[in-house]
């Protein structure tokens, strides 16, 4: 057992740190700090100037891609370095669609000219991807989905109704679970993975306001989309298989460890910083506990994910494990969101920290802790909800 | 970076398992319990045969030189069996003792004994009053010419009875809960004014009280330093510690893996009962615990257990998180196992009874929580009103 990383491995944390402090824009830090303080949306620049930047970086915008088609193809441990070091600069992290998701889907099951045309942009951040699987009836028992693709002449007109899509407001282009084949025998069969240019007409994107009033999702309605067939990844009814596939990758690095220690570290400033029982709260058992239980959690998982990191290098790719990271590491985001609003007592109230004047009121470390805390009560409902990931686990790990 | 063992560790995890498996099969160990003994010195032979004894020990002395993975490695396997014979307390916590402070002549006299089996030493620290506070020590030691007068009263002292010598802890200076002033004694259990009171623990251990009335010894017989064994006595008790932790973890393998195996042969309603989503995602649930309480393990086993602070807040969340464990497995192994789990009858109550137990030694939960929560959350650092929290 040796937990110590390599003398490369090393080499590569402080190259990686150096290029972040660096080239990591005071600006953007700036900027998105007092938007994310202030409850402001992020604008489509704040979300990919980083992207950008390390798009032009030997591929680091896609840490996990093969170099032939332009990625970092880091490995399972360097992975986990650049997402700790990104972590721990408080980076704006890279938006999963392009790369986490759609990307492999390409790389891995589309032709030639697909490859081509979409992998640049997806890699230089220029391409803004969103995902259209859920639907009004489809969410749990995604298998479901009723969006459908009609096939006529050299098109397919797609009809339906996605919903969830998250950042649609920004995207160039959707990746889309349709169905094609109503008549299959099962429901899985009769399903095919399209890409829709978010441009093409007779697509609709309306806001849904969550409950902290932010606007990160939308429902994107398609009304006889014509969908050139060039646009179909692999093979028509495929689609289910291509899903899975990015479901598994979806999944991995979703535990957040890196990013809820940075989190605990800074619930741990306010706490200093705010008074109970005439103290800092820091110094009040029953909270600084609290704090201790939520820093075992992570500890825990933290080995967790490097166990299984150390089985991905060893060959062994994301298993059905990934679903408990996928569990454990929600219930802390959870437990931690939940922390710090109660760390700043009463100023959790004021709605984004300002009055109706437009002024700041309370401490500027407690704007928007509820809101965070009402936001992230998403974490365990999406990726596949927590429940599911149980029955994953249950008949893939468990045999059951 | 990896989590592999090396080829010596793989035999020595190969051999203790084959040992579990084909010498404390669970028939052979509910017989060796009910004896009169409460365990068997055969078995003691054969791990000085098999080089287990010295796992922990230099190998100037004739040891292994093992590490912090090496004791996981076999104290692992010794909880997949419930194995009954006094490893940690003799091996592990009184054997640490005398490495860490005996003198050259004690550590050439003593280990080679341990080593071969001829000697078993037990570590009697606690008290009635002490509970989970390893200073606070009442059993006096009073200089008399050349020799200690001691006495006193010891609780709870593991694998006593099976022993041939105690490593006492007494008072020979200072106040009932004062650090300084505790000092090491090593003595023959046969010796005139030692008394033991024996008994079988809940979970079919062995225990004693130690009644110490006039207790002489010589100032030979002195372990370590003079008033100054505290230090000592932590630092050994939080790797003890870790070692019941691997035990715990172990142990918790086999209820959850059986709870496993039960559920799906169990048939209720014309149906396995574990095609019930209440009883897989409970299965689940107790699965995630093993495997965090294992990845809490791995975190205090590869943690720089010479650094005094990092060595304490290793064991601390080790032992407070896998405390944890126990009772959430535990008490689900049982209750999916309904009836069966229950009985005396059958092995799953047996295993939870031990967990149950390793949950309370060296400290239970809320001692481990406070302790981390002491080294871990009284630095007071400067707010930099800059920053908001980012969790996406």
């Amino acid at each position: 057992m040796d937990t110590a990383f390599s003398s490369e491995d090393l080499k590569f944390q402080s190259d990686v740190r150096e290029f972040i402090s660096n080239n990591y824009p005071k600006e953007l830090k700036d900027s998105i700090g007092s938007k994310r303080k202030t409850g402001k949306e992020l604008s489509r620049d704040d979300l990919m100037s980083w992207h950008k930047i390390l798009g032009k970086h030997n591929g680091w915008s896609a840490p996990g891609w093969p170099k032939q088609y332009g990625g970092a193809e880091f490995s399972p441990t360097q992975k986990y370095i650049f997402e700790q070091e990104c972590a721990r600069a408080e980076c704006q992290y890279i938006m999963p669609f392009g790369v986490n998701m759609v990307g492999p889907v390409i790389y891995t099951f589309g032709n030639d000219e697909q490859k081509a045309k979409h992998l640049p942009g997806i890699l230089s951040g220029d391409v803004f991807w969103c995902q259209g699987y859920s639907e009004p009836g489809s969410g749990s028992d995604l298998a479901s989905l009723k969006t459908s693709a009609v096939k006529e002449g050299d098109h397919y007109i797609v009809n339906g109704q996605k919903t969830w899509t998250t950042l649609a407001q920004y995207a160039d282009w959707i990746f889309c679970l349709v169905r094609t084949n109503p008549e299959a025998a099962k429901p899985q069969q009769g399903i095919s993975f399209l890409l829709i240019d978010m441009k093409t007409p007779g697509i609709t994107v309306r806001p849904i306001k969550l409950m902290d009033g932010s606007h990160e999702v939308n429902e994107t309605w398609f009304d006889n989309v014509k969908v050139p067939v060039e646009n179909l990844i692999g093979q028509e009814n495929m689609g289910w298989t291509y899903a899975k596939f990015l479901l598994a990758h979806e999944r991995s690095g979703i535990a957040g460890v890196a990013r809820s220690k940075k989190a605990l570290e800074r619930i741990k400033q306010i706490a200093s910083a705010e008074m109970s029982y005439g103290e800092p709260l820091i110094q009040d058992p029953a909270f600084k506990s609290k704090i201790a239980n939520a820093e075992l959690e992570l500890n825990s998982l933290e080995y967790t994910e490097l166990r299984t990191l150390a089985k991905d290098s060893a060959g062994k790719g994301p298993g059905p494990e990934s679903s408990l990271l996928k569990i454990k590491g929600t219930d802390i985001q959870q437990m931690v969101t939940e922390l710090a609003m109660e760390a700043v007592g009463y100023y959790a109230n004021p709605h984004l920290g300002t009055t109706l004047s437009n002024e700041y009121v309370g401490p500027d470390y407690a704007t928007n802790l509820s809101g965070s805390y009402f936001n992230f009560r998403k974490a365990s409902i999406y990726g596949g909800s927590n429940e599911i990931q149980r029955n994953i686990i249950a008949k893939m790990v468990l045999g059951l | 970076m990896n989590f592999d063992y090396t080829e010596e560790q793989t035999l020595l995890e190969n051999m203790v398992t084959s040992f579990v498996r084909d010498d404390y099969d669970w028939d052979t160990r509910c017989s060796i319990v009910k004896t009169e003994e409460g365990w068997k010195e055969e078995n003691w032979k054969k791990f000085a045969e098999l080089g287990l004894l010295g796992v922990p020990f230099d190998e100037d002395h004739g040891g292994l030189g093992g590490e912090a993975t090496d004791i996981m490695i076999v104290m692992e396997q010794f909880g997949k069996g419930l194995v009954v014979e006094p490893y940690m307390p003799s091996i592990i916590l009184a054997g640490g003792l005398i490495s860490k402070l005996g003198s050259a002549d004690q550590k050439n006299s003593i280990i080679p004994e341990i080593i071969s089996g001829d000697r078993r030493y037990v570590f009697a620290y606690a008290e009635p009053q002490s509970r989970f506070d390893l200073f606070d020590v009442k059993c006096s030691a009073t200089l008399d010419g050349d020799n200690y007068t001691i006495n006193g009263f010891k609780s709870v002292v593991f694998g006593a009875g099976m022993a041939t010598h105690l490593i006492i802890s007494a008072r020979t200076e200072g106040d009932q809960r004062s650090k300084s002033g505790i000092t090491l004694f090593l003595v023959d259990i046969k010796s005139d004014g030692i008394t033991l009171q024996n008994y079988p623990t809940i979970d079919e251990y062995r225990a004693s009280e130690v009644v110490i009335e006039n207790l002489t010894v010589s100032k030979e017989n002195i372990l370590g330093e003079l008033h100054n064994s505290y230090e000592a006595i932590e630092e050994q008790v939080d790797l003890s510690t870790i070692a019941i932790c691997s035990e715990a973890v172990g142990i918790l393998q086999v209820l959850k893996d059986s709870t496993n195996d039960y559920c799906k042969n169990r048939k209720q309603f014309g149906q396995p009962i574990s095609a019930n989503q209440a009883i897989q995602h409970r299965l689940v649930d107790m699965m995630i615990e093993y495997e965090q309480a294992k990845s809490i393990l791995y975190m205090a086993i590869t943690a720089d257990l010479s650094n005094p602070d990092e060595r304490r807040k290793a064991a601390s969340a080790a032992k407070a998180r896998i405390g944890k464990a126990i009772k959430f497995v535990g008490e689900n192994a049982i209750q999916l196992h309904g009836g069966m789990g229950v009985v005396d009858e059958y092995m799953i109550s047996h295993f939870f009874k031990r967990a149950t137990m390793i949950g309370i030694l060296f400290g239970n939960v809320d001692f481990h929580m406070k302790r981390y929560t002491d080294l871990t959350q009284s630095n007071i650092q400067s707010i930099n009103e800059e920053d908001g929290i980012n969790l996406s």
